[in-house]
Order: C-alpha cells, then structure tokens, then sequence
C-alpha cells in the first residue's frame, strides 16, 4: 500500500461522495458548492497524473468561473427548495436510478479490464504536462481549432446576450 | 360495200352493249322528260329505244352469219377478290342471239300496242299521271333481260334474272292502290317476287357449288371444267343441277312453284303478254339450256327436268279448261307450255325447246294483247251504256261475253290465229314447234310423251271452248252487246303478231332445219330431229277431235246468259276442281304459311318479345345487374374498400392513440429514453 | 506516482453515471445542468489518465489538449445555457423541467 495509492482512495472518496451529494442535494446553492468541491478532487488528481497546467486551467476556469456563473443565476432566480419525490412520474427516479447503476456497473467492468490500463506507468521528462510543451502543441498543431475555439466564445457570448435581452416591443 | 365488209369483219359485234344501253337511255328519257312532253313523247321514246335495240340484234345476227363462234365483248370488271373475278361481258353467241332477237322484236311489237292500251287504261282506273311510269318500267324490264340473255357467267345471268323479277313486281303491282280490298294487285305482285325468291334461292346455292367445284362461274370455264372434270364429279354435278332446275321452276312457273303467274294476271294486259308469256317466263328454259353441258353430264337430273316440265305441262292444262277468266285461261295455258318446254330440254331436245320458245312467244303475245283488246272493247261497252251502274262487273269473265265476232272483228280473226297456232294446227308456227317436242318425247320417253300428248288435246280444247264462249253465241251482257273494236295503234302490232304465228313455223321446218343448224355453234350434241309422220298427224287428230269436242259441247247450242257451264254437268266434280285450280293456293297456304305465320308469330311474340325481352332481359340480366350493382356498391364499396380505407384510418389511430403515451413533454423522459438506448447499445459492444 | 489508470478510468465512469443519475433524476434546470458538467469532468478526467498512459510519447500530449478545448467549449455552452435557462423563467416563472411540458402528445 503505497503512498500514492492511499492518496488516490482518499481523493475518490471525496470526489463521489461530493458527487453523490450534489445530486441529493435540495438547495441548487448546496448542489454548486459541492460540484465545486469534486472539481478541486478532481484537479488534485490531475495533479498527480502529471497534468499540471490543466490542473490549475481546471481551477481557474471550471471552479473559478463557470461555477460562479452557476451561482449567479442560482441567486438570480431564487429557486425554491425543491422536494426530491420525482414530480409527476414518480417512477422516473427508480429507473433511473437502476440504470444508472447498470451504467456505473459496465464501465466499471470494461475499463477495469482494459489490458492497456493495467501497465505501469512509465517515467516521465520534466516538462510533460507543463505549460511550455502544451503551447508548442497547441499553437502548431492545433492552431485552427484554437482559432475557431475563439471564435465559438464570441458566438456563445452574443447568444447570451440575445436571448436574455428584453422582449419589450413584441409585447405590443 | 362498207356495209358488207363491216359485216363480214364481225364489226357489227363491238355494238352489241348498245342492246343494253338503248332501253336504260329510253327510261332516263322518260323519266327526266316524260311528264313535261306527254303521252305520246313517252310512248315513241320507249318503243323507239326497243326497236332500236331490235336493229342491234339484227346486227349480231347478220355478224353471226360469218362469224357463227360468237365474240365476247367486255363491258367492266364487277368483282374480283381472291380467286373470284366476275366480269360484265356480253356474250354474242347463236343462243343468246335467238334470244335477244325475239325478245327485242316481240317487245318493239307490245310497247306500241302499249302505247294504245295505257292511254285507255289510265283513263279507265283514272290516274293519267302513271302513263309515264309505265314506260319506265318496260324499258327497264327490256334492259335487265338483255343483261340475263347477254352474260357471259352465271353471276351476271342472275343479276339478270333479279332484274327481270323486279320488274315482274312492279309492273303486276302497277295498280297498286286497286285489286281485292284496295292491296290486292300489291299482294300479287308479292306472292309473285317471294315464289320467285325461292327459285333464286336454288339458283344460288346452284351458283355456290359450281364455284366451289369449279372456281370459276364464267359458262366457257364451266362447261370446259365439265367435259373435263364431269363423270368424276356426278354427284356435286346432279345436286348443282337440280338447284339450277328449283331456279328454273321458280321463273318458269313449274310445279309447284307457279302459283304467282295466274295472279300476275292483275297486272295490265301488256305486261302480262310480255312479262308473263314471252319473256320473263322463259328465262329458266333459256337458263338450262345454256347449262346444256352440266345436264348433258346429269342424266337423272335431266329426266327429273322432263318430268317436271311434263306434269307440269298437263296439270295446267286440266285447270285451263274450268277457267272463267280470260286471262287466266291463257295464264295456265302459259305455264302448261312451259311445261313442254320444259319437258323438251329435259329430254335433251334443246333446239326443239328453243324453238317452241320462239313460236310460243309468238302466238301467246298475240292471244294476250288479244285478250287485252277484247277487255278493252267490253270495258268500252260498259262505260257507254251502263254508266257505273254500281253493280260490280268484271270485264275479264268469258261469261260476260259471247258474239262479239261481228262487233270486234279484226281482234277475232287474230284470235282466232292465235288459238289455232296455240293448239298446233299445220302449217301454223305452233304445229311445227309442239310436234317437233312431241318427235322427240316419242323417241326418247314414252310417258312424257304420252303425258303431252294429253296436254296437247286438253290445249285445243279449252281454246276451242274460250273462242266458242268469247266470240260466238249471243252477247251474254249489255257490255258486250256493245263493244267495239280499238284503235290501229292496238290492232297493227296485233296483226303483225299474227303473221308472225303463221309463219314461224319457218324457223326449224323439219328437213330445212336452219335453227337447229344456227343453234349448233353454241350447244352441242343438238341433232335435227327426223320429222315422224306418226306423232305428227295424231297431234293433228287429236287437236280436231278436240275441237269437235268443244264445239259440240259449247259451239251447237251457245251458252245462254246465266247458264252453268255445260261441262259441270258432265264432268260434276272434276270440274269443280278445275275451276278451283286444284285447290293448290288453299293447300300451300295450309301447309306452308299459316305454320310460317304462325311461326313466326310466336317467335316474335313470344321467344323474342315476352321470353327474351320482357323475362330474360329485364330478370335476368337486368335483376343480376341490379343484384350486381347492389353488391359491389354496399358490400363491397362501403364494406370492403371503405372498410379498406377506414381501418387503415383506425389502426392508425389505436397506433397513434397507444404511441402518444411516449410524448410526455417532460424532458426527463426522453432524457432517460436516450439512456435506455444507449445501455443497450453498449451492453451490445460489451456482450454481444 | 503509480497509480494504475485502470482505477482511475473505473473513477470516470463513476462519475459519468452519477452524472446521467443527476441528469435523471432531479427537476431543476441548474441542477440538472450541473450534473450535465459533471459528465464532462469524468470525461475529461479519462482523457488525462489516458494521456498519462501514452506518456512519454510526443502524442500523450494530445490529450491534455483535447482537454483544454472541452474546458473552453463548456465555458461556452454554459453562458448559453444559463441564458436559455433564464429566458425559459421569464416566461415560466419557474426552472422546474417537469413545468415546460407543453409538448406533451
């Protein structure tokens, strides 16, 4: 039982059980916070999978800004607390749950399976995952979906705008 | 010069289709100019066209004398599909010109004479504006007989022969509005055209088997394909022949088919002289003796041909004897004659059959238009004195007569000829033409001739009886106490006839037998009978024994006005007979039309109309197609194709119905639909 | 460190099916959405260990990159979304799913 194995159980826990508790949750603010908590597991764990640029461009983006997002419009709406009996079919939440779990159950068995997954992993050169080896593959290889990436945040940003703008004229 | 040499190269045959041509040119005439220029306009073209289509025929005679062969001269080409061509030629040979001769010539002598009786008739009936229309009619009657004497294959010969008929109806019908309860002249000329249908129905089916044996209808190809051919093929031979004899016995007035021609009789006298005696009549004698080749080869045939002509020959001659009517008398007398025409080319006799059809021509177209004269000058007798008294009288009746010798006496002395030539008296025509038949009978079949031997004595006879009863004694009625003699436009073609009955006898006399070598070039195997002394004076004999009779019976002590007839007392019930021809029309009308009548009756009655129409169209055929209708419309249009169209409409519906249940609106379900789907793709991958 | 990617993968698919569960399960737009970024979080998390797996190959970075765009592309679909979310409650009055069933058959 190593070091990193004990380390990788604990930060499983915590990222399921955040999970878990984000789906259970009543309050939606409660369900962000824990979201967040299993994106910081997770950026954790990209840690120590070598990944560290995208560990933190987990952090600041996915925890720093997208779930604030979240909790801006969860506190613009004021959403009520909801009960969590399934609404008007109730047998959706059963089933749903039992397919879940059918889900989890052959993923499970198919990736633990994998021939190639159960090889140790070999070592690494200093600069894997650093920021330098990430940008030279980005801007030379993968310029174009980098540019067109740009140009889908400037389309999603004007979809926002238009469809949350004020309907005032057709009203008349 | 021109003229002989012309003659001598056989010109004068190219003019031969003028015969034809000439009468229709005469009837166009009449009928475009007739009524605007008058009786006499009418009556000169008619009788101008016929004497000229008698120069013609004298013209083929004078080319026949140094071409004696013939020569065919092609008018048109009529048919021609497959192996059938019929052409219109006219065929000028030594027969056809004996024919055309005497009928042109015989024809020229009654249009004149008719020119006189019409003027009177129309007057007498009163409806002048037929004159002209019967003038067509005759001129059309000349034309459609030159086409029957003139072709040259059986097909024209019987569109010849349809021609004559047709004109045969329309002239005895002429009156057509008079006659017993005002349709019966029409019905005559019915009964006249349907008997003779039946003749032509064996001409044709005759027409058929020749063209199937032989292929060809054209008489040269026929009769080349019978010397041939003939022996070989007796059968088809006989029974072709004997359709062609049923013709013959329908023209001809045989037995049993001349039931028409005593009542053709109520067609005016001139048609019955022409129609009726000289011409029409003896299309059938002329018709077998142009098939001479086919009978030659068809002996039983040809001896039922003599059988018939000979019954036929004496049963007439029994009815003639009891006939009041004038023109009844010499309407049997007809058909007994042709009767022994008849008999004559049966027996193979073909020139004698000829010639007595020559001569009888002759003397039957005088005693006709005499008898037309003696009717006439009764009927102006009526009107003189009494004034249409209102009583009915019937100008035709021998019984109405009587002395009118001193009244009309041009009319008895041809008469008279005309009788004496009738009965066969030497050195008149009629002597030499019977005898010669009689020659031959003798020779060849004793009871034909017995058989006109007895015809022959009963001829002479009734003529003796009808001369007694006419023109001797006391006039019987105020009519023809005061009858008179006609005009000499009536009385000339009369006398002319009359010479011509004297002298006809020139034709074949027996030795200088110059018919029998003139018709040699055309029939074959025609040999000049010798001339038997025997058979000779026993007819002669047997005609003044029959004379005698008829004087002492009717001559002694004339008939008196309303006494019976002294030959009923003698003969009682035969005589009743007589007078009642036998009762023959009573017997067809017994056995062969009332079962037609009525048969036809219930076929159109009952089969067609009540059965067919009203049971069989309207319930069955119309209940099944309503039943039909009623069917496919509810059961199957509304039940099936609706239903069809409905339950697709339906199902779809259910389906529709059932399937809504997936469209919750709720996001969340279609949501957990995708993951149902896509477990189970990868539990495929996974497992499958 | 030395863990092995097997485990890690097997983590991923945990994730993504409690992700689908969420997905399922609750009514609210946010919340539902939030699980939506979950999927994508255990996707991305399956694509770094499979990059750590190819390491030290020069296509093991790939997938980091490959990463980084989902992150930029869900930074995107989420602005949209939330605005669709916001223009449905003008209208509505309410995020609760269940309520925008006027579809229904």
């Amino acid at each position: 039982m190593t070091i990193d194995l004990v380390l990788f159980l604990g930060l499983t826990l915590i990222a399921v059980a955040a999970a878990i508790a984000m789906i259970v949750s009543r309050n939606a603010v409660y369900s962000a916070l824990f979201l967040v908590l299993n994106f910081l597991t997770v950026a954790t764990l990209y840690l120590l999978l070598n990944a560290a640029f995208i560990a933190v461009v987990q952090i600041t983006v996915y925890a720093g800004a997208i779930m604030v997002l979240f909790l801006f419009v969860i506190m613009l709406l004021g959403t009520e607390r909801e009960s969590l009996d399934g609404g008007r079919i109730r047998w959706q939440m059963p089933l749903a749950i039992v397919l879940g779990l059918g889900i989890a159950g052959e993923l499970a068995y198919v990736l633990m399976r994998n021939d190639a997954a159960q090889r140790p992993l070999a070592d690494l050169s200093a600069g894997f995952g650093s920021p330098a080896s990430i940008g030279r593959v980005l801007f030379s290889e993968y310029l174009v979906p980098f540019e067109v990436t740009s140009i889908l945040l400037l389309v999603a940003m004007i979809g926002a705008i238009v469809i949350t703008r004020m309907q005032r004229r057709e009203t008349k | 010069m021109i003229l002989l040499e012309a003659v001598q190269g056989g010109g004068f045959f190219a003019y031969a289709p003028l015969i034809i041509a000439l009468p229709i040119l005469g009837l166009i005439t009449n009928i475009i100019f007739g009524r605007r220029f008058g009786e006499r306009f009418v009556g000169i073209v008619a009788s101008g066209a016929v004497a000229l289509a008698f120069v013609i025929a004298i013209m083929q005679f004078l080319a026949l004398q140094t071409h004696p062969e013939g020569a065919t001269i092609p008018i048109a080409e009529w048919i021609s599909v497959g192996s059938l061509a019929i052409q219109w030629s006219i065929k000028v040979d030594t027969l056809s010109t004996t024919m055309m001769l005497m009928v042109t010539g015989v024809s020229a002598l009654i249009h004149i004479y008719a020119i006189g009786y019409m003027h009177e008739d129309v007057r007498l009936q009163s409806d002048p504006g037929r004159y002209a229309r019967f003038f067509i009619f005759f001129n059309l009657f000349v034309a459609a007989m030159m086409v029957l004497v003139s072709a040259d294959n059986y097909l024209m010969m019987f569109v010849g022969w349809e021609g004559v008929g047709l004109c045969s109806y329309l002239l005895i019908g002429f009156w057509y509005e008079k006659g017993e309860d005002g349709i019966g002249n029409a019905v005559a000329g019915k009964k006249a055209f349907v008997t003779n249908r039946i003749g032509d129905f064996g001409f044709l089916i005759a027409m058929f088997m020749i063209f199937g044996a032989v292929g060809s209808l054209q008489f040269d190809q026929v009769f080349h394909w019978v010397h041939e051919h003939g022996l070989a093929n007796l059968g088809i031979i006989s029974i072709a022949t004997l359709f062609l004899l049923l013709g013959a016995t329908g023209k001809s007035a045989q037995l049993p088919l001349f039931v028409w021609l005593p009542d053709a009789m109520a067609g005016p006298t001139p048609v019955s002289a022409l129609i009726h005696a000289a011409t029409m009549v003896t299309a059938g004698i002329y018709m077998i003796a142009r098939s001479a080749p086919l009978f030659e080869v068809a002996q039983s045939t040809a001896n039922l041909v003599a059988w018939v002509g000979a019954a036929t020959a004496l049963f007439a001659a029994t009815i003639a004897v009891g006939q009041f009517d004038i023109k009844r008398v010499l309407a049997y007398s007809t058909i007994s004659q042709l009767g022994f025409m008849m008999a004559a080319v049966g027996i193979g006799a073909y020139v004698a059959g000829m010639f007595h059809l020559v001569t009888h021509a002759f003397f039957k177209a005088l005693l006709f238009l005499s008898s037309g004269s003696v009717i006439q000058g009764i009927e102006h007798g009526h009107h003189h004195i009494e004034h249409d008294s209102g009583e009915p009288f019937d100008p035709q009746d021998m019984r109405n007569m009587g002395g009118i010798r001193s009244r009309m006496k041009v009319t008895f002395w041809v008469y008279l000829i005309g009788a004496l030539a009738l009965a066969g008296l030497p050195p008149l025509a009629g002597f030499f033409s019977k005898d010669e038949i009689l020659a031959d009978a003798n020779m060849e079949n004793m009871v034909v001739y017995i058989m006109l031997a007895a015809a022959a004595f009963l001829t002479a006879f009734y003529m003796g009886r009808q001369i007694l009863m006419v023109f001797f004694g006391k006039a019987r009625s105020e009519a023809a106490a005061h009858a008179t003699e006609n005009p000499p436009v009536m009385t000339i073609p009369l006398i002319a006839l009359a010479g011509l009955a004297i002298v006809g006898g020139a034709l074949n006399l027996p030795g200088i037998h110059t018919l029998t070598d003139w018709l040699e070039h055309t029939i074959e195997h025609v040999h000049a009978t010798e001339f038997n002394v025997l058979v000779a004076g026993l007819s002669v004999l047997f005609a003044l024994i029959a004379f005698g009779l008829s004087w002492l019976l009717y001559g002694r002590k004339t008939m008196k006005e309303g006494e019976r007839d002294p030959l009923r007392r003698i003969l009682g019930p035969i005589f009743v007979g007589m007078e009642n021809k036998w009762w023959i029309d009573e017997l067809y009308d017994f056995l062969i039309i009332r079962p037609y009548v009525a048969i036809s009756w219930f076929l159109a009655d009952v089969v067609d109309w009540r059965f067919w129409h009203d049971w069989f169209h309207d319930s069955v055929l119309g209940s099944a197609y309503r039943n039909g209708s009623r069917w496919l419309a509810w059961v199957f249009d509304l039940g099936v194709i609706d239903g069809f169209a409905n339950g697709l409409g339906n199902v779809t519906k259910g389906a529709s119905q059932r399937l809504r249940v997936l469209q919750t609106g709720y996001v969340r379900n279609y949501a957990l639909a995708v993951l149902v789907g896509g477990l189970l793709v990868l539990s495929y991958f996974i497992f499958g | 460190m030395n863990i092995p990617p097997a485990y890690v993968l097997t983590l991923s698919g945990v994730l993504f099916a409690f992700g689908i569960i969420g997905v399922l399960i609750r009514r609210n737009a946010i919340v539902i959405f939030m699980s939506i970024e979950l999927m994508l979080n255990s996707a991305n998390l399956a694509l770094i260990a499979s990059a750590r797996m190819l390491a030290p190959a020069q296509e093991a970075l790939r997938g980091h990159v490959f990463v980084f765009f989902v992150i930029a592309v869900a930074a995107a679909e989420v602005a949209v979304g939330l605005a669709l979310i916001v223009a449905v409650f003008r209208s509505k009055e309410s995020i609760d799913v269940d309520e925008v069933s006027s579809l229904r058959g």
